[in-house]
């Protein structure tokens, strides 16, 4: 056998790159661009999805405001409704992204994700704040419908930028339990069918349509351990100003968005084998 | 001189089922290297093992000195990787699915354009890069899969059965673009195929795999030689194993698919 020579390869002088939280604060920044290029690509979907929403404001939000059935504490229905249907919509974005993974596994793509010098950890983080970024173009939509329907929200920007990191919050938690499903279930029918099987509860075991006070002591329960709840109670409050613990929501949303990455970007790997 | 790949024992089993058999193997720098053999014969998972994609159970594996087992992140680095299946962003551009592994490899923002382009221009991709990659052809997409390992001007590349479902035309168009950045670079090269005549043209050595085993190991000419006179790389496999390349345990290659397939859908 030949001995060759050959120069060290010059790929050394870049392996002294970044590391720890400069490396995650990048690979979430890049599967965020990645997520706004296909939205640009394909806007469709954010259309579609947006029938939903509009619909639950539409005719539901009028409705139960003729109705009056449900105290408010003061604000009409339509008002109170509005930032529930957007963590909702932000849900049901999150939920079903389980199913892009399967999709990138199924199609080779997560292969070589998982090649690349990213940890799980980052590989999910990005993955769960780009279903952010998808949440938050969802979102927006359903501000503007909101506005146009005479729910009076606040136009201020500090508010409005808390909004959008609740919603990416938000996304982050639902999307990881999407993820972490998604390493167990390993299909993505058997995901389609669990995301169906928990997305109503979990919307329904919230504050989104009526306040926890409403609900039977169990129901309580169930809604104070759901993070959708303190999402709405969030958003509620820097929409429309009415009094919740900002400490106690963005607490349990950043709590859980963590928990989350961790849970997923352990079970991620069982998608690879 | 540090080996590039130094494969030492190695084994991997899923379940009862033996993939790789004590294995070991060392691939110099700079050269290309062939790992042959019929489907099932172990290639992809000693490439799984070795890419970092499957945790070690048994053995080691260093990659220029790193060990894949302690040191996984810096190995990720040395790499270029290009997998069996056509595996392509489809709603993204030609161009944004280069420039993602870019940022995934930390290519200096700076340096990130210019790489871009470098690695597009050598793969004949400029003029499509602004098309969505779903618009691709096969030989197109394997193509732009070659632009993406090549973004980081990784150490070692690792392809993977690299022109499986490609027609001729675009097959020899992706091997001529791996020879000459082998040569051009002094880039290693790892790759499978079961195309004795692509591993006989382009390898400097080859490994021959059978049920995990490796059979027999050295440069083509070296093999057949050993093998008879006049005997082709397939003669070779046949001298070595005592069995036709496309005829292994249960019915060959097609079975082999079928059965991937089947385990794919399963998960």
């Amino acid at each position: 056998m030949s001995e060759r020579l050959v120069e060290p390869p010059a790929v050394w002088a870049d392996l002294r790159t970044r590391t720890g939280p400069a490396l995650l604060v990048s690979r979430v920044g890049t599967f965020c661009l990645v997520e706004l290029q296909k939205l640009r690509h394909d806007r469709s979907e954010l259309v579609t999805r947006a029938v939903q929403p509009i619909l639950w404001l539409v005719i539901f939000g009028t409705t139960f405001s003729h109705i009056r059935a449900i105290p408010t504490g003061g604000i009409p229905y339509l008002d109170f409704l509005a930032p529930g249907v957007i963590a909702q919509s932000a849900l049901f974005i999150a939920i079903f992204y389980g199913i892009q993974i399967i999709w990138e596994r199924d199609a080779g793509v997560l292969t070589k994700l998982l090649v690349t010098p990213t940890p799980r950890a980052a590989l999910v983080a990005g993955k769960a704040f780009a279903a952010g970024v998808r949440s938050v173009a969802q979102a927006v939509i359903v501000v503007v419908v909101a506005a146009l329907m005479g729910v009076a929200m606040t136009w201020n920007p500090l508010r409005l930028l808390g909004v959008v990191l609740v919603v990416m919050l938000g996304a982050a938690f639902f999307s990881c339990l999407s993820l972490s499903i998604a390493g167990l279930a390993l299909k993505r029918d058997r995901l389609m069918g669990i995301g169906q099987a928990i997305t109503m509860p979990l919307f329904f075991a919230s504050n989104a349509l009526y306040p926890v006070e409403m609900m039977p002591g169990w129901l309580q329960v169930v809604s104070h351990v759901n993070p959708l709840t303190y999402e709405v109670s969030a958003l509620r409050g820097l929409l429309l100003g009415t009094p919740t613990s900002y400490w106690v929501d963005f607490g349990v949303l950043v709590g859980s968005a963590v928990a989350g990455i961790v849970c997923a970007a352990a079970l991620i790997g069982r998608l690879a084998r | 001189m540090t080996a590039a790949i130094d494969i030492r024992a190695l084994g991997y089993s899923f379940g009862s089922h033996v993939a790789v058999d004590d294995l070991t193997l060392e691939v110099e720098a700079g050269e290309c290297f062939g790992l042959l053999g019929p489907n099932g014969a172990g290639k992809t998972t000693t490439i799984r093992l070795l890419n970092t994609l499957l945790p070690l159970q048994s053995g080691e594996v260093e990659i220029f000195g790193r060990s894949v087992r302690t040191d996984a992140m810096l190995v990720r680095r040395l790499l270029g990787y290009v997998p069996q299946q056509l595996s392509i962003e489809g709603a993204l551009t030609g161009r944004e699915n280069v420039e993602w592994f870019a940022r995934l490899f930390d290519v200096p923002r700076r340096e990130r354009s210019a790489r871009v382009d470098e690695v597009l221009e050598m793969v004949d991709l400029r003029a499509d890069e602004s098309r969505l990659a779903s618009t691709y052809s096969g030989g197109m997409v394997r193509r732009l899969e070659l632009a993406q390992a090549l973004v980081n001007r990784p150490a070692l590349l690792v392809l993977d059965e690299p022109t499986v479902g490609l027609d001729p035309v675009a097959r020899d168009s992706v091997w001529q673009r791996v020879a000459q950045m082998q040569r051009d670079h002094g880039m290693t090269v790892l790759l499978t195929t079961h195309y004795m005549e692509e591993a006989d043209e382009l390898c400097d050595r080859v490994a021959l795999m059978h049920r995990g085993r490796l059979r027999a190991l050295g440069s083509p000419t070296e093999l057949k030689a050993a093998a008879g006179t006049g005997a082709s790389l397939e003669d070779v496999f046949r001298h070595h194993t005592g069995e036709a390349l496309d005829d292994g345990e249960k019915g060959g290659l097609s079975s082999v698919r079928a059965t991937r397939r089947t385990a794919r859908r399963l998960g």
